[in-house]
């Protein structure tokens, strides 16, 4: 306890980090990701194949490969100058998008096809079929899957840790600083992520009962 | 099913899909034509930041790391398997004081972000006077502890999804619950849940990479070494580009072991079908 009361400056500013970095790559990548399933199953094929390939490629390249070229890399590219949480959150958003994107289609897949040849019959064009009557009912549906996309970006903001980045990962490095014992600031920084994931799962069934598709 | 979304164009229809898919790769060349430019204009592909990736000595060095990568993958992978196992057996007990503990333990190791995990092993034991944690050893205990949880679910609900007639038929004919479970429910489970077990192994094999932080020495871990090389102009878009090709490549070997395997598993009609939009490989 005393690990926690004395050096709670920082784990308030760590968490604060954590939770600005959740939150901000949270929103993004949720529309991202809402962009990116809407081009997979768009009637254009160009759409198709570069949506298809983006979320392959960034699927299979670990988080680690992602935030290290957002921190290492991106200066190279002489762009603005960004700070390291913005490129964080960029790289967060970006790797989290392809699973949000993911989580849609399947969602996608779960509305009945009535429902698009309904739309269709009454002469809806594929952005109208979509957006008001395909995903507004993808989106009840993978309520479950979407939380676990959301509960995974929670705990992936820890890699920024390894970047620098002064988020909740990187307690230990100050509290090692200041000769804390190293596994009592690990473990309450876990057990502040245990409850964490708790209340985003409670929030999740929350929304599940509110939010059920009757069928 | 995409094709439910839209009606089959028109002319005028196909003409604009056509101008549109020229505008989307138009785009989309720009921003890859953008980057590749600007690492170009900053001297990324000059020859002498590749230079240092010809030395066979440099090349051995990425095949030891791919080795290390690859190791700590398997290790975790097999004793994940195990430990998913044993968990979703003990969760399915009947007995309270089996089935409670696994189930904490499940949620609880699903609950800590996975970096947390490694770090307590590498930082955290030592000082309290465990000896031998090698960053291996906590790669691979940070992967087991979380992946098995995660497989643990998986395997529990290929079991749940069993028709309720399998396990009967097993009890009918005079099994006890242990022989039930591991030569009725758990081959069809596997079964039916290959898919998502292999996904999840994709999951395993990328979050090695985390062990980069704990100083393991793996494929990224090298990578940023070579990148920083100074005198050979910090290639550090190279190696990126290096790594990046090899877990990719790795990753997708596997992912196309399961899309494989899935097809084979559809033309098979004993496989029972399960919701797959409700599992979901979940990331560390």
């Amino acid at each position: 306890m005393n690990t926690l009361l004395n050096n709670s400056d920082l784990f308030i500013t760590g968490f604060r980090n954590t939770l600005i970095l959740f939150i901000v790559a949270g929103i993004f990548a949720l529309i991202l990701g809402t962009i990116v399933a809407t081009l997979r199953v768009s009637p254009i094929p160009a759409m198709r194949a570069a949506a298809t390939l983006y979320i392959n490629v960034v699927r299979n390249t670990p988080l680690t490969l992602v935030l290290f070229f957002f921190a290492l890399g991106y200066p190279k590219l002489g762009l603005v100058e960004i700070d390291f949480m913005t490129a964080a959150t960029v790289g967060l958003s970006l790797y989290t998008a392809t699973y949000v994107a993911e989580a849609v289609r399947s969602g996608i897949n779960t509305v009945p096809v009535g429902q698009a040849e309904a739309a269709r019959a009454i002469g809806l064009p594929f952005t109208q079929t979509l957006t008001l009557v395909i995903l507004p009912q993808a989106f009840r549906a993978v309520i479950p899957p979407m939380f676990s996309v959301f509960i995974a970006l929670l705990k992936n903001t820890t890699v920024a840790a390894g970047f620098s980045v002064a988020e909740a990962g990187a307690i230990r490095s100050n509290l090692s600083e200041r000769g804390e014992p190293a596994m009592a600031g690990l473990l309450w920084v876990a057990l502040i992520f245990v409850l964490l994931v708790f209340i985003l799962s409670f929030v999740q069934r929350k929304f599940e009962k509110k939010w059920k598709v009757a069928r | 099913m995409s094709s439910v979304l839209f009606d089959a164009p028109g002319p005028k229809a196909r003409a604009r899909y056509r101008i549109l898919g020229v505008v989307t790769a138009l785009v989309i060349i720009a921003i890859v034509g953008f980057i590749v430019l600007r690492f170009a204009q900053s001297g990324q592909f000059d020859e002498k930041k590749w230079h240092l990736f010809t030395f066979p000595l440099v090349q051995q060095t990425i095949v030891q790391s791919v080795g290390a990568t690859l190791s700590a993958f398997a290790t975790a992978a097999v004793f994940s398997l195990v430990l998913g196992v044993f968990l979703a057996f003990g969760r399915l007990s009947d007995r309270k004081w089996i089935s409670l503990p696994c189930y904490g333990f499940t949620e609880l190791f699903r609950a800590i972000p996975l970096l947390i995990l490694m770090m307590i092993f590498y930082y955290g034991l030592p000082p309290l006077g465990v000896q031998g944690i090698t960053p291996f050893t906590a790669v691979v205990a940070g992967l087991v502890l979380y992946n098995g949880s995660v497989l643990a679910e998986v395997f529990r609900a290929g079991i749940e999804s069993l028709p309720r007639g399998q396990s009967e038929a097993g009890y009918a004919i005079g099994l006890p619950k242990s022989a039930v479970m591991t030569n009725i429910l758990l081959p069809q489970a596997v079964r039916s849940m290959l898919p998502v077990i292999i996904s999840q192994l994709v999951v395993i094999l990328k979050d090695t990479a985390l062990g980069f932080i704990v100083t393991y020495n793996e494929i990224l871990f090298q990578a940023k070494f070579f990148g920083s090389q100074a005198q050979y102009g910090s290639p550090i878009i190279p190696s990126a580009i290096i790594a990046g090709v090899l877990y990719v490549g790795m990753c997708l070997i596997l992912a196309g072991i399961a899309k494989w395997l899935e097809g084979r598993m559809r033309r098979n009609v004993k496989v029972v079908k399960v919701a797959k939009s409700e599992i979901v490989a979940i990331e560390g």
